[in-house]
């Protein structure tokens, strides 16, 4: 017998854990925000072509079920019923290949403030940090960190200028779509700088990386999302969120048609997600925070595994 | 033209890259929270053995390079070309110099070597790791010294020169490391 049956984390680690569960349950009692749960098991899914649900059936109803990436879509369902603010901490599944960073299954602390812009949620994103322990984290903007790192402006660069300096730093066959590019110069150069010193709150992103966030009508238009970054490492994603059904829906669409150009399955699309935008969601600043990377920070640990009982090399 | 789709890549992977043959060493995954995933990977070009690294868009598809490894046996050279045969199709092939590079000072005919083929042909040859040759030419021996640990450069049959302990005789079949180029003990007879 070998000594796979014994939890990677040790008994430090799992209390942490609990530790840091019962601190955010207490601010968010605190701050007003009310607990909810979702289902794991749903009919549809995100269609965005760079996340992989994993899916089972339901032998009753004889149909497909995915296991949710998030639960951003039943959170806003509650929000259009008139829930008011809210938060969950969920298990969330993610077909992906493991690395330092990644497991197939984690834990992700999400909330919702109605009448929230995405400066407001930031604040008390930070709030939060600073009662687990953390030090309050400083705002930088995209360009800033695009530009230090890189010199290249990536609101205005040209595209032939950052598919040059994509080449040069390693990407092979650079395409010349822009957000694949930044994404690339992002994710390999400029993160890795973000948070060594000092927690960095991430914002003003480049039009083309909104996902689900507004854009704002600057004279320079950036998408009203942030990240928060500790240590290279990104914790938290949140956004001022999009609440137009037609632009969520055309959104939807387009997703479908490039899983379909890159021979993915179509993913259905949530209809009722759909109808609750229709019916009018407030609107709000929603935020999700991956816990098992907070964890790292907290216990200064290098792998995600660490901080998990069993992930899934000993599940 | 085969290809292999990036998650198919693992260690050991033989890819087409600008031209040349290469092998993957080190696949990760780099994969932001929304947006693109890449596959961020260290190569190994298997004709110089230099490491590269490079980033592949995950879900793009990359060329396969036509690279093998098979055991062949060593026949024979004719001072440009050293030929092997396959022992159960007794197909041949011939490696030029370069794929030989330092493997040919061991190989005197008949030894099982690995040989990496690239579209067919020799890219490099592996001398097994352990040969037995014999000394041709070394000082005389210094009998009963056999702790001083002193060493003396002996010639093998094959041309190549190896360093010896003291106690070793010309004559005497010792036994080489190929991979360090050191004498590991007098062959058993």
């Amino acid at each position: 017998m070998g000594k796979n049956w014994r939890p990677r984390a040790d008994l430090a680690t799992i209390r942490l854990r609990a530790e840091l569960l019962d601190n955010i349950r207490s601010f968010m009692k605190e701050e007003g925000v009310l607990e909810v749960e979702t289902p794991i098991l749903s009919p549809a899914s995100i269609p965005d072509p760079n996340i992989h649900s994993l899916q089972t059936s339901l032998s009753e109803k004889t149909s497909k079920r995915y296991l949710g990436t998030s639960p951003e879509f039943y959170m806003k369902r509650l929000l259009a019923a008139g829930s008011g603010p809210i938060f969950q901490i969920s298990r969330v599944f993610r077909d992906d290949a493991t690395s330092r960073l990644h497991q197939p299954e984690f834990s992700m602390l999400e909330w919702y403030m109605p009448g929230y812009d995405h400066h407001n949620l930031m604040q008390q994103l930070s709030t939060l940090l600073i009662s687990i322990g953390l030090s309050k984290p400083v705002k930088l903007s995209y360009e800033a960190a695009f530009v230090s790192e890189l010199g290249l402006n990536p609101h205005t660069a040209d595209v032939s200028e950052l598919r040059e300096l994509a080449s040069k730093k390693g990407l092979y066959e650079a395409p010349a779509e822009r957000s694949v590019l930044l994404e690339f110069l992002f994710s390999h150069t400029v993160s890795k700088k973000l948070g060594n010193e000092q927690a960095v709150l991430l914002v003003e992103y480049p039009v083309c990386q909104a996902a689900l966030a507004r854009i704002s009508s600057d004279e320079m238009p950036t998408a009203e999302r942030f990240e928060l970054f500790i240590s290279g490492i990104e914790i938290a994603n949140g956004f001022h969120e999009l609440t137009d059904a037609n632009e969520q829906r055309d959104r939807f669409v387009m997703e479908n048609t490039r899983r379909e150009s890159m021979n993915l399955a179509q993913v259905p699309v949530d209809d009722n997600f759909l109808a609750a935008l229709e019916s009018g969601i407030p609107a709000c600043a929603g935020v999700a925070v991956g816990l098992d990377r907070l964890l790292m920070i907290l216990a200064n640990k290098n792998r995600i595994e660490d901080l998990m009982t069993f992930p899934v090399e000993l599940a | 033209m085969a290809s292999y789709s990036t998650s198919e890549f693992k260690n050991g992977l033989k890819l087409m890259i600008d031209g040349d043959p290469f092998a993957i060493v080190e696949n990760d995954i780099v994969k932001p929270g929304k947006g693109q995933a890449f596959n961020r990977v260290k190569l190994r070009n298997l004709k110089n053995g230099r490491v590269i690294e490079r980033t592949f868009k995950s879900g793009d598809n990359v060329e396969a390079a036509d690279v093998m490894d098979v055991e062949l046996q060593y026949l024979y050279t004719d001072g440009d070309m050293w030929h092997f045969m396959d022992t159960s199709s007794y197909d041949q092939v011939a490696a030029d110099e370069k794929a030989m590079s330092d493997s040919a000072q061991w190989l005197k005919g008949e030894e099982m070597c690995e040989v990496t083929l690239w579209n067919g042909q020799p890219l490099t040859v592996s001398a097994p790791n352990f040969v037995t040759l014999q000394i041709t030419e070394t000082d005389p021996g210094v009998r009963g010294d056999t702790a001083s640990g002193g060493s003396k450069p002996a010639t093998l049959e094959t041309g190549a020169t190896v360093k010896v302990p003291l106690f070793v005789e010309q004559d005497e079949i010792i036994k080489i490391d190929t991979r360090t180029a050191e004498y590991v003990s007098r062959a058993k007879d």
